[in-house]
């Protein structure tokens, strides 16, 4: 458990803006008729997103209007998850170190020293400027790239107490690196090239089909004479092109315009 | 070592791309309709005998999960793909969500087919913002090429709904993850009933991990034969590994269940930092299970059995490996302070106990501690595990519990440098 207090200087009021309120409306229906309380945690993000990364207690009031939940529950909701910000954190960067075992063992305990001496010495405060905050997280599941950081929607991985605090300059001076390994590796990829998934075959395509094969071997079924479509409609011609979605809130925002457009699909559950 | 040929995860690290037409390439719904042609119970069978055990941490059989879902009830079936993955040293799934993703979404469709779901919900850990905005596309995508949805291609509706979490580790357990999505604190329902009788919204639900439902559509191309061909009876197929701490090059790699430890850390992971004889410990399947001395390390091999035998757990197959330059009481003591973090608060044993047992083992990093106090926190840890609604007490209590048995002497010497300090101090 930690121990979560709401912050004692709260903005007079909130609401969300045009676009979050028709994002919300739709996110709400993407859950059941009745179970309108599913979508707590997704608005509730909306609403920490939209108030410059922390959760005021008038929105914890408002998003329980919208969604028809008594005040405690989402209060409590609020209190529990940890993603939610209870205090304002820094304009520019609010990092997130984690400092569970696999990153401690690799460092995670420099990259605090580093937040101490140059954000605060006490997490969940700001700098002197506002620009920074940071705080010790758990686990953030990089654990092949530790240590790392979470800032915002990114992870920096692979660090070291130098190339955190370039990280952190570049941060101030508003053009941060490339999120991603800081030493330049490709995701989980072992460092200095594969150790596996080097044949070429495994992307050429030539392995598509195979299954009818060793189908009609070991059963004696023909799956062409049987399902005609059986691999039709995953040919790549029959594909239509991908909708082009922009990134971050843009992302989220098309995706729920592709829902609306294939009719409410999401919006109605099946009644079977 | 697995030949590349039987590997699943074609795109693990993400060098190719990793959206439909790329994935199809690949080998992603290639033959999905046939496949849901041969019925509910072919697909039941042929992952019961594939013998796929559960890749989420507990390795309960996939296909014997399945076949709880009852066939003829009033109520909605729910497919739930647990992509809260917060055990530390785990990051498997998240290679799966951003790199490919339809393999994926290929199985949840499989999946709901089978257990007769027209909705899979699928839950990501809040801190997976990037892979969760990634993966929304992948389904917008599968969406728009009529693979998923209404009257799509394949003949069975179904609807993906995309959710996440806020930051709860506990929201990885199974009934936590349902309270969660209900839009409530997530905290562990008592069982029975199990979800399979009453999940998300009362009605029937199946809660699988990411991997388990990633590998299925390949078990059906590949055939139930080949996949149990691969690993050790009981122990079969490939699993995705994950190697951090001590070792020259950290990675996520498939290979093949049952692989000797050393030549996984060899081969795969650069091996040890310092050669091998620099290995102190080795925590083999995310911080949940005890950790294995160096004796140990040198012929075990990875997999539910043999873990298990050796008291300790494949769980996840997170490798977090430790070197001599560790202080494996600080070690363990962090993990500690991660369970005290991440108690969800509901049961008394949990709750308190984590926090007592963080609070003594902090001061067993120091030496401030008797001797004795080693045995009381045996106690204790034993007064926790098995003594709450959810598994998260025993999570707690195997980490000092394996520090106990495996390195009690350290524990013994930290403590007499300590009092010798001490008392050179007062003289």
């Amino acid at each position: 458990m930690a121990v979560r207090r709401l912050h004692p200087d709260q903005p007079p009021s909130f609401a969300f803006s045009p676009e979050n309120l028709a994002w919300a409306k739709e996110t709400i229906a993407k859950y059941p008729p009745g179970k309108e309380a599913s979508a707590v945690l997704p608005v509730l993000w909306r609403a920490q997103e939209q108030n410059d990364g922390w959760l005021p207690e008038p929105a914890i009031r408002y998003v329980a209007e919208m969604l028809g939940m008594a005040y405690i529950r989402v209060y409590e909701v609020a209190t529990f998850y940890t993603m939610f910000q209870l205090a304002p954190v820094g304009k520019k960067a609010h990092v997130q170190v984690c400092g569970t075992t696999p990153c401690m063992l690799r460092g995670a305990e420099d990259l605090i020293k580093v937040c101490k001496s140059k954000i605060n010495h006490e997490p969940h405060h700001l700098s002197a400027d506002g620009d920074f905050s940071w705080e010790e997280v758990e686990c953030l599941g990089s654990c092949a790239n530790a240590p790392m950081v979470q800032i915002f929607k990114d992870t920096y991985e692979d660090l070291t107490p130098e190339l955190f605090e370039k990280l952190l300059e570049g941060f101030a001076k508003g053009n941060p690196p490339k999120p991603g390994s800081m030493i330049g590796r490709t995701a989980s990829c072992p460092e200095g090239g594969l150790t596996s998934l080097t044949d070429p075959a495994l992307f050429d395509g030539s392995g598509i089909g195979a299954w009818k094969k060793r189908f009609a071997e070991t059963t004696g079924a023909a799956p062409d004479a049987k399902a005609p479509a059986a691999s039709a409609p995953a040919t790549p011609a029959a594909v239509p092109a991908a909708p082009v979605t922009k990134e971050n809130l843009a992302a989220e925002a098309a995706s729920g315009a592709v829902a609306a457009a294939r009719g409410t699909a999401a919006g109605k559950r099946p009644k079977e | 070592m697995l030949a590349d040929k039987d590997r699943i995860f074609r795109n693990i690290y993400g060098f190719h791309d990793s959206g439909l037409q790329a994935a199809i390439k690949r080998g992603s719904w290639d033959g999905t309709k046939f496949f849901i042609d041969q019925g509910q119970d072919w697909i039941i069978n042929e992952v019961k005998a594939s013998g796929l055990r559960g890749r989420g941490g507990a390795g309960f059989p996939t296909g014997l999960k399945w076949s709880f879902m009852p066939k003829n009830d009033p109520r909605p079936s729910y497919l739930v793909v647990n992509a809260d993955e917060s055990e530390p040293g785990s990051c498997k799934d998240r290679e799966i969500l951003r790199h490919d993703p339809q393999l994926l979404i290929e199985g949840m469709l499989i999946a709901s087919f089978a257990m007769r779901a027209h909705t899979a919900f699928i839950y990501f850990r809040g801190e997976y913002i990037r892979e969760r905005e990634r993966f929304q596309r992948s389904v917008d995508e599968a969406y728009a090429a009529k693979l998923i949805g209404k009257g799509n291609v394949h003949g069975w509706d179904l609807d993906i709904v995309v959710h996440h979490g806020g930051g709860a580790y506990i929201c990885g357990e199974e009934s936590a993850l349902i309270e969660s999505i209900e839009g409530k604190k997530g905290q562990p329902r008592l069982k029975p009933p199990f979800p399979a009788g009453c999940g998300l919204y009362g009605a029937p639900t199946t809660v699988n991990n990411v991997e388990s439902i990633a590998v299925v559509p390949d078990i059906l191309r590949r055939g139930a034969t080949w996949f149990a061909a691969l690993g050790k009876p009981n122990n079969t197929g490939t699993k995705l590994f994950q190697v951090s701490g001590h070792v020259n090059k950290p990675c996520v790699v498939e290979e093949e269940m049952g692989i000797p430890l050393k030549e996984l850390l060899e081969k795969h992971a650069g091996g040890v930092r310092g050669g091998w004889s620099n290995l102190l410990a080795v925590i083999p399947g995310g911080s949940s299970v005890p950790c294995l001395t160096f004796d140990v390390c040198e012929d075990i091999t990875m997999d539910f059995d043999a873990l298990s035998k050796a008291k300790s757990g494949l769980g996840t197959a997170a490798v977090i490996v430790m070197d001599k330059s560790t202080d494996i009481i600080k070690a363990i003591a962090r993990l500690s302070y991660f369970y005290k973090h991440e108690s969800c608060g509901q049961c008394t044993p949990c709750r308190e106990g984590c926090g007592w047992m963080w609070r003594v083992m902090e001061r067993m990093v120091k030496g401030e501690a008797r001797k004795s106090e080693i045995d009381l926190l045996w106690d204790v840890s034993k007064q926790v595990e098995g003594h709450t609604i959810c598994a998260l007490g025993d999570a707690a209590a195997w980490p000092v519990q394996g520090l106990i048995r495996n390195f009690r002497d350290v524990m013994e010497a930290r403590i007499d440098a300590h009092d010798k300090a001490a008392r050179q101090a007062a003289e």
